[in-house]
C-alpha cells in the first residue's frame, strides 16, 4: 500500500477568491482513516486555513457531507483506501451555494423543512393528554414509517437530485421522505395540511424519478420510495374528490 | 443587537426541551436557541442505548431511584433525584406524543429493555439510536412554534455580567464572521459535556466544555467535576461507542482467553442470561476499573491502539442483533470492517460523559442570577459519582423543561439589559480580533497544545488517579494555559474560520481541565469514578460531599464543599451481583 496519497481539495475564499480552485495535500494513507481523518491531519498538521464541518464521525450528525471522486458521501464513512491510490477529489456538495472551501450553505432546506410540518399534527389541534398514557402503536404500524424517520438531514440527497440541481423550488427529496414520515405514522391526522404544500407543482410532481436520491443516501430512507407512494396516494386522493365530491377529506 | 427574554446556548436536546417549555409557559416571552451548529447536529444525537422511566407495572419509582443513588455512590442529591424519576415517565410519554419512534412490544405499548446498574427492565428505547430520534423528535416540534427564534452556527465567547445579572452573551456569527451582542434576560447553558478534553472519547468534535468554562467566567461554581466516566465499551482508534444494550440484549465482556474477567471483580456470577445489576450489566465505572485491573494482569490484548478486549453478541444471533442493534452492527462494520454477527468486537473504556457540570439547583439555577444551565453541562445533581446507563436523555428532558419555567418566570419580572452590556460586547469584539484573528506575531499551534492537553489528562486525571500524577497535571496544564497566550492563526479570514473557534474551544477546554485537576487532587477518596490509588477507600467523614470549584477574583481556582442532600437512603455499600 503506498504511503500518501494526494488529496485534492477544493478550496475557496470568498474575501480573496473569484472562483474556486484545487489545492493538493499529501496525507499518510492510513488503512482505517476515512475521508474526515484526512482532512482533520491537513488541518492540524499542515493548513489550518482549510474549512469544513465535522462532528460526530460515527454517520449520525449529518454534518460532514462532501463530494468525493465526483460522488455525495458522508466523508466519516468514506475510507481513504477505498479510492485508487494516487489522488482523490474532495469537493463541496454539488447544488448549494459555497460558503467556503467545503462548507455549503443550507439555509434553503431549513427553510423548507417546517413547511412540510414535520411534526405530529392532530385534528383537533390539541396534544393528547397525559393521563391518556401513550398512543398504542404495534411494530408492524411503526415500520410503515420507520425506514423514513432515519434521515440524518445530511443533504446528500439534495446534491445528487438532478431536478434540485435545474430548479431550487422543488422542495427536495428529504423534505417529502420526513413529510412522509408524519404521514404513514398512525398518531399523525396532519396527511391533509401537507398535501396542500406536497402536491404543488414544487412539491412531489416535481419528481421525474431519477433514484439519485436513493441510491448516495447513508441511512437507507429510499427518498424515491416515498415520493412515488406519495404520488400514487395523491393520485388517488384526486380522483377520489373527482368522483366523490361528497367524500373528499 | 438582538434582544430576547430568554436565549438558550446549546440546540440538543436540553435546549430545545427548554425552550418548547418556555414557548408553552408564557406565549408572550421572546426565546431564541443559538447553537455553534444546526440543532440536528448536536450530541444529543450520538446516544444510542435508551431513556430510563419506571413504567413496568413490578416497577416503582422508588427502585429506579435506589438505583441511581447506590449507582452514584451515594453523592446524587436525594431531592433531586426524587424529583427526576417521577418526571422522567411524564417526559418520555410526552416525546411519544410528539412522535418519538419508541420500540414498542406486540400489543402496541412502549417497550423497555434491561440496562446497566438498574434492577428492572426500564429503558426506553427507539432501536439503539434513541438519541437520534429523541433529537429529531424536539427539533421537528420545535418548528411548530414560529416564536422560537434560532441563532444557527453562532458562536459563544462570553456570558454578559452586569449588575449583578446575566443579560445576555458576545457571539460569532460563524457564516460572516460578524461578533455581536444579543441581549437576553435569562441565558439557560445546554452545551453538552467536554469529553474533547481527553484523547480517545466516545464524544463529537464539539464537545469543549464551551457552556461550562463560560459559566465558570461568568462567576458560577462548577459541581464535581473529578467525576468523569468511562464507558467501558468503545472501539479502538474512533472511540465510537457500542451501546450498553449490547450487553443487555447478552453480549459477553471476555479477556485474551476468551474469560467472562467480570466475576473475577465482585460483580457476579457468569450466568448464560443477563442477569440484571450484575456481570456485564453492572455499572460503568467498575467495569471501566475492572478492564485496568485486567490489563495489569497481563489478560488483555494488545493492538495498534493499545490494550482490548472483546465484546462477544455472537451468539445472541443475526435476528436479535439485526432487530435489537441495528446500529451496533451499522457501526462495527463501517468503521471498523467487523460483523458482530460472525467477529468479536474489540473494546476497551472511552472518556463518554461528565457527571459534574455548571452546579445548579432542582430549577436549574445557578449562583448567578439569571443564569440557568440543564443536561451533561448541568450539574443538579442526580448522577453523583457515576452516572447509571440511560439516566442521560430523560434528565435533559426534566431538568431542560424545569430550567426553561424557571427562566421563563425569572425573565417575565426583569428589565431590559443597560448600557453596559454594549460595552463589555465591545471590548469582548477588540479582543477577539486583536488576539486572535488579526495576530500573526504568535508561535503556538492550535492542534499541538490541544494534543498536549489530551494527553496529560489521559495520563493523570483517567480512569485510576494519584496525587502525584495530579500535581504533574497542574503543572502541565499551567504551562499550557500560557503557552496558549502566543497562540498564531494561519487563518485570518472572517468566513467561517474554524480555526479561529478551535482556538476559543481550546482555552474553553483548559479551562474545564484544570477545574477536572483541582477537584480530583482534593478530593482524597476514592468513590464512583473518582479512583485514587492512594486513597483507595471511600470517606463518608470528609467527602459524603459535592466539590464546588470557582475562579477567585486573581483568576486562580479554588475548591469548596457542600453537603449532599439524603431523604430516604442512607449512605450504604455499592452491591452488585449478589
Amino acid at each position: 500500500m503506498a504511503d500518501t496519497v494526494t488529496l485534492k481539495v477544493t478550496r475557496y475564499r470568498p474575501e480573496v477568491d473569484t472562483e474556486p480552485s484545487f489545492q493538493e495535500y499529501q496525507v499518510p494513507r492510513q488503512r482505517d482513516w476515512v475521508i474526515l481523518d484526512a482532512l482533520n491531519y491537513i488541518k492540524d498538521n499542515l493548513d489550518g486555513t482549510l474549512s469544513y464541518r465535522w462532528s460526530c464521525r460515527m454517520g449520525i450528525c449529518g454534518s460532514c457531507g462532501m463530494t468525493v471522486d465526483g460522488e455525495p458521501k458522508l466523508t466519516c464513512a468514506t475510507f481513504l483506501v477505498d479510492y485508487p491510490p494516487e489522488v482523490v477529489r474532495v469537493e463541496p456538495l454539488a447544488n448549494f451555494p459555497v460558503v467556503r472551501d467545503l462548507v455549503i450553505e443550507m439555509s434553503d432546506f431549513m427553510e423548507k423543512l417546517p413547511r412540510v410540518k414535520p411534526w405530529i399534527v392532530t385534528e383537533s389541534g390539541q396534544e393528547r393528554p397525559l393521563a391518556e398514557k401513550e398512543y398504542r402503536q404495534t411494530p408492524a404500524q411503526l415500520d410503515e414509517y420507520k425506514q423514513y424517520s432515519m434521515c440524518i438531514n445530511c443533504m446528500l440527497c439534495y446534491a445528487a437530485c438532478p431536478v434540485y440541481g435545474l430548479d431550487t423550488h422543488f422542495i427536495g427529496p428529504a423534505a417529502i421522505a420526513l413529510a412522509q414520515r408524519y404521514n404513514l405514522d398512525s398518531r399523525d391526522q396532519g396527511a391533509k395540511q401537507r398535501r396542500e404544500v406536497l402536491s404543488q407543482h414544487e412539491g412531489i410532481w416535481g419528481c421525474t424519478f431519477v433514484g439519485e436520491c436513493t441510491r448516495v443516501c447513508p441511512k437507507h430512507v429510499d427518498p424515491a420510495g416515498a415520493i412515488q407512494r406519495y404520488k400514487l396516494s395523491s393520485a388517488i386522493e384526486e380522483l377520489k374528490s373527482l368522483l366523490m365530491p361528497w367524500r373528499a377529506r | 443587537m438582538g434582544a430576547h427574554d430568554v436565549l438558550l446556548v446549546g440546540g440538543g436536546g436540553a435546549g430545545l426541551r427548554a425552550a418548547i417549555a418556555i414557548a408553552e409557559t408564557d406565549p408572550k416571552l421572546d426565546v431564541a436557541v443559538i447553537s455553534k451548529v444546526y440543532p440536528m447536529r448536536s450530541h444529543t444525537v450520538s446516544a444510542e442505548g435508551g431513556a430510563a422511566g419506571a413504567i413496568a407495572p413490578d416497577d416503582s419509582l422508588d427502585e429506579h431511584a435506589y438505583d441511581t443513588i447506590s449507582g452514584g455512590d451515594w453523592l446524587c442529591d436525594q431531592d433531586a433525584v426524587e424529583a427526576f424519576v417521577k418526571e422522567a415517565p411524564e417526559e418520555l410519554l410526552r416525546l411519544e406524543h410528539w412522535g418519538c419512534p419508541w420500540s414498542r412490544e406486540p400489543d402496541g405499548r412502549v417497550a423497555v429493555r434491561p440496562f446497566g446498574g438498574m434492577k428492572k427492565q426500564r429503558t426506553w428505547f427507539a432501536a439503539d439510536k434513541t438519541g437520534f430520534h429523541m433529537l429529531h423528535t424536539l427539533f421537528q416540534t420545535s418548528l411548530k412554534y414560529n416564536r422560537i427564534a434560532r441563532y444557527d452556527e453562532w458562536f459563544v465567547t462570553k456570558l454578559l455580567v452586569d449588575e449583578g445579572r446575566v443579560q445576555g452573551v458576545v457571539a460569532i456569527e460563524l457564516m460572516s464572521g460578524r461578533i455581536e451582542a444579543i441581549a437576553a434576560k435569562a441565558v439557560i447553558i445546554c452545551t453538552g459535556g467536554c469529553g474533547r478534553v481527553f484523547p480517545f472519547t466516545t464524544n463529537a468534535a464539539i464537545k469543549n466544555g464551551d457552556g461550562m468554562a463560560l459559566a465558570l467566567r461568568a462567576g458560577a461554581a462548577l459541581k464535581d467535576m473529578e467525576f468523569v466516566q468511562y464507558h467501558p465499551t468503545g472501539l479502538p482508534f474512533t472511540g465510537i461507542l457500542i451501546t450498553e444494550a449490547a450487553r443487555a440484549e447478552g453480549g459477553h465482556l471476555l479477556n485474551k482467553d476468551g474469560y467472562r474477567y467480570l466475576q473475577d471483580y465482585n460483580l457476579g456470577k457468569p450466568e448464560p442470561k443477563p442477569v440484571l445489576r450484575s456481570m456485564e450489566l453492572g455499572p460503568r465505572d467498575r467495569l471501566s476499573q475492572a478492564f485496568v485491573k485486567e490489563q495489569e494482569k497481563g489478560r488483555t490484548l494488545e493492538g495498534p491502539y493499545g490494550a482490548y478486549v472483546h465484546l462477544d453478541l455472537r451468539h445472541l444471533g443475526e435476528k436479535v442483533i439485526n432487530g435489537k442493534l441495528p446500529f451496533v452492527r451499522e457501526l462495527c462494520q463501517k468503521y471498523q470492517n467487523i460483523d458482530p454477527v460472525k467477529e468479536m468486537i474489540p473494546v476497551r473504556p472511552v472518556i463518554h460523559y461528565m457527571m459534574g457540570g455548571v452546579s445548579t439547583d432542582i430549577n436549574g439555577a445557578t449562583e448567578v442570577p439569571g443564569l440557568y444551565a440543564a443536561g451533561e453541562a448541568a450539574c443538579v445533581s442526580i448522577n453523583g459519582a457515576n452516572r447509571l446507563g440511560s439516566n442521560s436523555l430523560p434528565e435533559l428532558l426534566v431538568f431542560g423543561a424545569r430550567a426553561g419555567r424557571a427562566a421563563a418566570t425569572w425573565a417575565a419580572d426583569q428589565k431590559p439589559p443597560g448600557p453596559g452590556v454594549e460595552r463589555a460586547a465591545a471590548e469582548e469584539k477588540r479582543a477577539i480580533e486583536n488576539d486572535l484573528l488579526r495576530r500573526t506575531s504568535g508561535k503556538e499551534r492550535v492542534a499541538t497544545l490541544r494534543t498536549e492537553m489530551q494527553k496529560i489528562m489521559e495520563a493523570c486525571a483517567g480512569i485510576y488517579r494519584t496525587e502525584g500524577l495530579l500535581a504533574e497535571a497542574t503543572g502541565t496544564l499551567r504551562a499550557l494555559r500560557e503557552r496558549a497566550r502566543s497562540v498564531a492563526l494561519d487563518d485570518h479570514s472572517r468566513t467561517f474560520n474554524t480555526e479561529l473557534t478551535s482556538a476559543l474551544e481550546l482555552s474553553f477546554m483548559l479551562d474545564v481541565a484544570e477545574c477536572i485537576v483541582q477537584s480530583a487532587l482534593q478530593r482524597r477518596e476514592s468513590r464512583g469514578a473518582h479512583q485514587r490509588t492512594d486513597h483507595p477507600k471511600r470517606d463518608d467523614e470528609k467527602f459524603l460531599a459535592h466539590s464546588l470549584v470557582r475562579r477567585d477574583a486573581q483568576g486562580a481556582l479554588k475548591v469548596d464543599y457542600k453537603p449532599v442532600t439524603i431523604t430516604r437512603w442512607p449512605p450504604g455499600e455499592r452491591v452488585y451481583g449478589r
